[in-house]
């Protein structure tokens, strides 16, 4: 507990700085993944990651010490190299993308292991923190970092606010945005050199194995709550950033834990979360639809069977009271559900008890008359437009009679020139 | 007499990501004849095929092929994908492509055998590539490459064979090599069911025809299908409706099927 | 002493050659099935496989491990369908968030977890440690030296993965060409996904040891692209692939012994300068063809 404290007290400097690192290195990665990901290029930030380093060797060797600004341009070169590389192989051979990524990521991260392991044997001492690129350890996070990342951050949100349409454009419709004039290349150059930007700032606390997580995750997850793209690359941020701070969090509380996995854990967590339970696309949303389904037809099929019961016997009216194996006579339901959807009817008003029968209230009678009507509907409907044998057009119809809505009803009505027939003598 | 049924359907539906491709579709085929399969882009054609040919489960419903459920005649029937539906830069012959015909599911640990080779040659001849035999299938023309596919049905010996597209993208030779192969199938009594688009040749080409839009639109020989109103009901934006209701199915992931049965 | 050392170096050739071997003929079908992500996916996935197994086995190369870290694999397989037909998340998106979920896992379990009990370090998960295959020698009668055991194991994978490639050729084939015919013949192509699958996470967790798990993908895709580039047949292809394969193992051993880096790394640095060089080539060549047809 007096961890916990002390990381959310910030009493430790380091942990200001963590934290804020993980803010904006999230908050890059998130905003520039989302595109990433709406492009379905998910996985070239993965090989992107991967190059970098060869990069941060480069940087290393050529300023002869762990100098950020020199280890981010080489980073940044060798990512951007390997998107270079991955459009010439597509392009002008017949290896497809899938191998292309493959490829170049492990090529370039092989490279990068020898130059490190030629830095780990004749730079001595050094060298001493550059093998928390491949891991990640936020808590090496310093105050020029910081700076650093802050930089990045501001660039990334004001590259996407001025050029959000055309990025938006690029994503959704390509050809589109060639056939209106806008520049799609030059667009495309802007979207990966902010996405080599966001990974080359993440590495340091994500790992360059991990870091592809902080690209294709938050948007995945993001994507699942909502259409809208304004909300989704804010909840991609918001799903980033609290996972980030919550891995810096674990890896402050138990020493030589690295950052980079625990922050990973935490976005797969949130994209599990949000496979169950995000509105409409969630399993658990999905399953409830389907039960809210299986309830309305059952409650309607209940009505309608007293219709198909006055119909078959030539009742005056709709108000004849059935026992339970009348209704089985009509239909062949499952006993418990029947009485279930008898139980929900009655509490709704749809149907009334007397002793062992059961009788249609006047709502009911209406309810039942409607369903029955919208099933003759549809059977007409088929009948004329398509070819059905008169014998299967009862079961064609059987279950669409639940879902046809009132402005469909009207279009129905209009297309079969039955308009203006009060539905009492149809 | 009774005519001989080569391909029952029954009921069928298929839905593909919750929405209904096909829809109760219920027909039963004469055998001996050329059948096309028509009807507007996205309307089910080729999941038709995938469905008769098991490679797509459908929601509901069942095929029967010469009143024997698929399994036990599956020798019997051949299918030719579409064109576009693999990556022709694979590694592999002419005579390799259309040895697969001779795959069969008790052959598959097995090596090549004699006779295999000289049904496979023959087939290759009987599309006119025998001097391409040997060739790369990537460096092939479009045409090439559906001959191809054609040979390796021929080489399946089958009853019945399901194109999906013959003709698209084809140059004239191969187009008039088809129909050739065609008419000599039509002699030996096969039956062959072809998807196809283009309206103007269908009364070239087919004996039968199968209208298709999500729901069987109408069934049976040129005149009676060719009509005004059954080509407005498919083609004509008739079907609004059923699309609009295809699309509240998807929205609701209602079930198209009800669980219980009427009595 | 030189003979010990030229013994003991001939070892590490031969066992990454086996290594390079038994993941091109694997390769080639992936990169046919343009499945080569799933390779990437799988061998990283097999990390908490082999961690489990190894905290309950002790050793890094009993049976109980092998199976352990191959079910992971395979498990990592039906995850990914699951995210992208279920959860309906892209199939790129599904990929790169289940393998890093399955890596991150691993991760964690080395540093934290079981920490001090697994006899895993994070340098070995990346390059592997096959500068120490040499110390675990399987030596039978008292004097009949066999070779490292590292060794004998990836041999026995060599074996297992040419049978079923051999014995099952036409249904790998027909997976790779055209599922649907195969389907169409009545096939359960699922069933040779999963063997394929399941393959594919048998050679990644045998060779961790000697490899790493983030390398080896470079095994697997690099010569069989490679290799797709040079010839237009399939028995060919593979042969190519195995071939160069090997002989960027060979001068990988070599480039690292005289730079004194890592094996892993250059021979797959190697591998892939072999690739460029065979894309320079082609594209080269293409440009002077399309020349030719201008004049």
């Amino acid at each position: 507990m007096n961890t916990f404290l002390d990381f959310i007290s910030f009493r430790d400097p380091n942990v200001i700085y963590v934290v804020l690192g993980m803010l904006f290195v999230n908050t890059s990665s998130a905003l520039i993944g989302t595109f990433a990901f709406l492009r379905k290029r998910a996985l070239i930030g993965d090989a992107i990651a991967h190059s970098l380093l060869p990069g941060l060797c480069l940087g290393f060797l050529v300023a002869g010490e762990k100098n950020l600004i020199f280890l981010l341009i080489g980073a940044f070169v060798t990512g951007w190299l390997s998107t270079f590389a991955v459009d010439i192989i597509v392009n002008r051979t017949k290896v497809k993308q899938d191998a292309a990524i493959g490829i170049v990521l492990s090529t370039f991260f092989a490279l990068g292991i020898v130059l490190l392991t030629y830095i780990q044997q004749n730079a001595g001492g050094e060298q001493a923190g550059l093998d928390h690129f491949l891991f990640g350890q936020a808590a090496a996070i310093n105050r020029s970092d910081v700076w650093v990342f802050g930089v990045i951050v501001v660039l990334i949100i004001a590259v996407v606010g001025i050029f959000y349409r055309s990025f938006v454009v690029v994503c959704f419709n390509p050809d589109f945005a060639r056939s209106v004039g806008l520049p799609v290349r030059t667009i495309e150059f802007l979207i990966t050199s902010m996405t080599v930007l966001a990974i080359a700032s993440g590495i340091q606390a994500l790992g360059v194995i991990l870091m592809s997580a902080l690209i294709i995750t938050p948007g995945a997850a993001a994507r699942l709550w909502s259409h809208r793209l304004p909300r989704i690359l804010l909840l991609a941020v918001i799903f980033s950033v609290v996972s980030g701070i919550g891995g810096a969090y674990v890896s402050y509380a138990k020493a030589g834990m690295p950052t980079g996995p625990w922050v990973v854990m935490f976005l797969s967590i949130i994209v599990f979360l949000s496979i169950m339970l995000a509105p409409n696309r969630g399993i658990v949303s999905r399953i409830s639809r389907a039960r809210r389904n299986e309830r309305k037809i059952l409650q309607e099929n209940i009505l309608k069977a007293y219709y198909q019961y006055h119909e078959k016997k030539q009742t005056k009216k709709l108000d004849q009271l059935l026992t339970i194996d009348q209704i089985l006579s009509i239909r062949n339901f499952d006993t418990s559900d029947l009485m279930k959807g008898i139980k929900k009817l009655k509490r709704e008003g749809f149907m009334l008890q007397e002793g062992t029968t059961y009788a249609l209230t006047t709502p009911g009678q209406k309810e039942s008359k409607r369903v029955a009507r919208l099933h003759r509907l549809w059977e007409q409907y088929l009948l004329k437009r398509t070819q059905i044998d008169t014998d299967h057009v009862h079961s064609g119809a059987e279950a669409i009679e639940h879902i046809i809505t009132p402005e469909l009803e009207k279009e129905l009505e209009k297309e079969l020139g039955i308009e203006g027939i009060p539905d009492e003598d149809y | 007499m009774k005519k001989e049924v080569s391909v029952e359907v029954h009921n069928l539906t298929a839905t593909y990501g919750g929405r209904p491709v096909l829809w109760d579709i219920d027909f039963s085929l004469p055998a001996g004849q050329i059948i096309g399969i028509i009807g507007p882009n996205g309307s089910g054609k080729t999941t038709l095929l995938k469905a008769i040919m098991g490679i797509l489960e459908p929601s509901s419903g069942y095929v029967k092929v010469f009143d024997k459920p698929l399994d036990e005649v599956r020798e019997r029937v051949a299918y030719v994908p579409q064109r576009e539906s693999v990556d022709w830069d694979f590694p592999a012959s002419v005579f390799d492509v259309v040895m697969m015909g001779r795959y069969r599911k008790s052959n598959l640990l097995k090596r090549t055998n004699k006779a295999d080779v000289e049904i496979v040659e023959k087939s290759i001849e009987k599309v006119g590539l025998t001097e391409f035999k040997n060739r790369q299938i990537s460096q092939l023309s479009g045409g090439q490459q559906q001959r191809v596919f054609i040979a390796r049905a021929l080489a399946q010996k089958a009853d019945i064979y399901l194109m999906d597209e013959p003709f698209v993208g084809v140059d004239a030779a191969t187009e008039s090599s088809i129909l050739s192969i065609l008419q000599e199938m039509r002699k030996e009594g096969k039956t062959v069911l072809i998807i196809h688009h283009d309206l103007q040749t269908v009364s070239e080409y087919f004996d039968y025809l199968v209208l298709l839009n999500t729901r069987l639109v109408a069934k049976g020989t040129l005149q009676e299908v060719l009509t005004k109103e059954n080509l407005s009901n498919a083609y004509g934006g008739q079907l609004t409706l059923l699309a609009k209701v295809v699309d509240i199915i998807k929205k609701t992931e209602f079930p198209i099927r009800e669980k219980d049965v009427d009595l | 002493m030189k003979i010990i050392n030229e013994m003991n170096d001939l070892f590490i050739i031969l066992t990454a050659s086996l290594v390079a071997i038994n993941a091109s003929v694997l390769g080639v079908f992936l990169v046919l099935r343009k499945m080569s992500m799933m390779g990437d996916a799988i061998s990283h996935s097999v990390l908490p496989g082999i961690v489990v197994a190894y905290y309950f086995s002790g050793d890094r190369t009993s049976p109980l491990l092998l199976l352990g870290a191959t079910i992971t694999g395979v498990l990592t397989a039906v995850l990914i369908d699951w995210l992208s037909s279920k959860a309906k998340i892209q199939n790129d998106a599904s990929i790169g968030i289940t393998y890093t979920l399955l890596f991150a896992l691993g991760m964690i379990m080395i540093s934290g977890w079981f920490s001090g009990n697994v006899d895993i370090d994070l340098d070995c998960v990346l390059y592997g440690d096959i500068a120490l295959i040499n110390l675990d020698k399987v030596i039978v009668d008292e004097n009949l030296y066999l070779g490292p055991s590292a060794f004998l194991i990836e041999l026995s994978a060599t074996v297992i993965v040419l049978l079923f490639v051999f014995f099952g050729f036409r249904g790998f084939k027909l997976l790779a060409f055209n599922e649907d015919f195969g389907l169409s013949l009545g096939m359960n192509m699922n069933r040779w996904h999963f063997v394929m699958m399941g393959l594919v996470s048998l050679v990644t967790v045998v060779s961790f040891e000697v490899v790493g798990a983030v390398l080896v993908v470079g095994f697997l895709i690099i010569p069989a692209a490679t290799a797709h580039l040079l010839t237009n047949k399939l028995i060919p292809m593979i042969f190519w692939a195995c071939g160069l394969g090997v002989i960027a193992v060979i001068i990988g051993f070599y480039l690292a012994v005289w730079l004194n880096v890592s094996y892993t790394g250059a021979m797959v640095t190697v591998s892939g300068l072999l690739f460029f060089t065979v894309v320079l080539v082609v594209v080269l060549r293409k440009k002077r063809l399309s020349g030719e047809y201008l004049h």
